[in-house]
């Protein structure tokens, strides 16, 4: 269904009431040359990652007359989701690398460079290659920030040997952190060191780990995991521990922040992590999952607020510094959601809508916003956890009685099913992205 | 998310593009959220079954079940309670024709 997004509409009254149907048939009001520019809306994306590869095709699908442009650096998108199947070679790194032929074919103009500026006065995007794009709405999804140095004594050389592999870029450090696990003598000890809230994936750590010991035990099963949290809590954790129990036995040793669990130094030549109260762990590898904060754009636009994240208003998205901006994804302060690429890439659909509506002058529309996060805890053992947000006027809030964890207990079946679903989810939601 | 409740196929029809039309999308808000793990355009993906061509009669008594605890799933109950009935009337009507 394709109609018309003028930018000053005209038949604005005409359309809704006349529904899709009717406005079908009203042609793009497309004019030749340089007026064209003026009459076809852009929407600018910057970033191609769960948000913003799903905003640029939702827009160019739902809104043919769109004028698309994504912004993204990269030729090749690595997922973090299924990153951790990897680790546990489950997958190749192959399987979760994506390229951006399929939003071309929609009709998204694709610009491989970085986003360096924003000029909102003249909706502007300035390209680190010197380039200039023009804008109507922006729509911004560019993940987050490591803190280098937040937690003393990583920074991005230590990342070198003791890997983060949060940030897939060009997948680098999950082949690093891959490699050490290979090279790892049997009997060894993996440690990880966890953060405090809020940061991507809030079950991801947890599942790395259980993908960890499933490479472990198959391979070398006289190894230990000291998993070092700066929290007392984390998500799915009933699930993780029985999981981990059923599967691993006392394999894996989980040290939460009030037990000495938080590292507040690490000592990367020495494969040593250093908590709070001064107990030194000197493990053979070591995964650091660090401080974050928003990409780093959304600083030099200044969208950020002193909690490092991006605040938004939770019924579109858009930015509270700055109107016609929306950022969605990891980026913004979604909270009570995670920051999952479910929700980067279900939010900015409706930003999409947000943007469309804004442009033809039109109220938001309202917006349920949903999660769905499987996690692998071992062979066809997988967990869930589910969340239904809407917003309102206290900011956005979980629909009560709804959503929450897989059902505890020895249910194997649940489990099973579990595992291939999320199989199924990473093929459904990159189709959604990329296809 | 207050949307006109409306009785009858045809109907139901009309309420999905009645909230579409409101929300400026050709696909309702709520619908767009199943195809992370749906397929595309509801088509299944893997082991999660379709939903696009299915009658939104189905649709929506699958989904009430769901939400009544009174039909078995690994997630969908969890799922089903966070959707209003307008929801379930646009996803179904939506996904009832959908190919
Ligand atoms: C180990 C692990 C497992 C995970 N598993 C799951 C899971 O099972 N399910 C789930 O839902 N989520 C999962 N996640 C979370 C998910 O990866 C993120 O929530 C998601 O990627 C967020 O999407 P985004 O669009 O905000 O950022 P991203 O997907 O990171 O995309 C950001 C893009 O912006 C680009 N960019 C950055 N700066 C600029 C700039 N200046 N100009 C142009 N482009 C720029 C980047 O190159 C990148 O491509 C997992 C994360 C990890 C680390």
């Amino acid at each position: 269904m394709s109609h018309a997004i003028p930018l000053n509409p005209t038949r604005r009254t005409a359309l809704r009431m006349a529904g899709f149907a009717a406005a079908s048939l009203v042609a793009p009001l497309a004019t030749p040359g340089i007026a064209r520019a003026q009459t076809t809306a852009r929407l600018v994306v910057i970033g191609g990652g769960f948000g913003g590869a799903t905003a640029a095709r939702y827009a160019r699908i739902n809104h043919p007359t769109l004028d698309v442009t994504l912004i993204e650096p990269r030729t090749r998108f690595i997922t973090c989701p299924y990153g951790n199947l990897v680790l546990a070679g489950m997958r190749m790194p192959d399987q979760i690398t994506h390229g951006y032929d399929g939003l071309r074919a929609h009709g998204v103009k694709i610009v491989h460079d970085m986003a360096a500026g924003i000029d909102p006065v003249a909706k502007t995007v300035r390209l680190a290659g010197g380039q200039t794009v023009a804008y109507d709405r922006l729509i911004v999804s560019p993940g987050i920030a490591i803190k280098w140095g937040a937690l003393e004594g990583y920074d991005e050389a230590a990342s070198q040997l003791v890997p983060h592999a949060w940030i897939p870029g060009d997948g680098s450090q999950l082949a690093l952190l891959r490699r050490q696990l290979e090279a790892m003598p049997d009997g060894g000890t993996v440690g990880f060191a966890l953060p405090a809230n809020p940061f991507r994936c809030p079950p991801g750590p947890y599942e790395r780990i259980s993908m960890v010991a499933s490479y472990l035990k198959k391979n070398k099963p006289k190894s230990k995991i000291l998993a070092l949290d700066a929290k007392e809590a984390f998500s799915k954790q009933g699930l993780f521990l029985d999981g981990w129990k059923a599967l691993y036995g006392d394999m894996i040793e989980w040290v939460p922040s009030n037990k000495d669990g938080k590292v507040v130094r690490v000592d990367a030549a020495e494969m040593t992590f250093v908590t709070e109260f001064g107990t030194r762990h000197k493990v053979d590898v070591a995964n650091v999952v660090p401080p974050q904060s928003a990409a780093r754009i959304a600083f030099e636009f200044g969208l950020t607020d002193q909690s490092g994240w991006v605040p938004v208003n939770p019924a579109t998205f858009e930015a509270k510094s700055v109107p016609g901006i929306y950022v969605v994804g990891d980026a913004n302060n979604g909270t009570p959601m995670p920051k999952s690429g479910y929700i980067a890439s279900n939010t900015s659909k409706h930003a999409v809508a947000c943007a469309v509506a804004s442009l033809r002058n039109e109220a938001p529309p309202e917006g349920v916003y949903f999660n769905t996060c499987y996690s692998h805890v071992g062979d066809e053992y997988g967990i869930s956890v589910v969340g239904v947000y809407r917003a309102t006027d206290k900011g956005i809030v979980e629909v009560p009685n709804s959503g929450g964890v897989s059902p505890r207990g020895d249910l194997p079946e649940q489990r099973r099913l579990e595992a291939l679903y999320a199989d199924a989810w990473y093929s459904s939601i990159t189709k959604d992205m990329f296809s | 998310m207050r949307r006109p409740i409306l009785a009858g196929a045809a109907c139901l029809a009309f309420a999905a593009y009645a909230s579409a039309a409101r929300a400026a999308e050709p696909v309702p808000l709520a619908a767009q959220g199943c195809v992370g793990c749906h397929g595309v355009r509801g088509t299944g993906s893997g082991a999660i079954p379709g939903i696009a061509g299915r009658p939104s009669t189905e649709i929506t008594a699958t989904m009430n079940a769901f939400r009544a605890n009174e039909r078995p799933g690994t997630i969908m109950g969890r799922i089903a309670r966070g959707y209003t009935e307008a929801d379930i009337a646009a996803i179904a009507a939506y996904y009832a024709t959908s190919r």
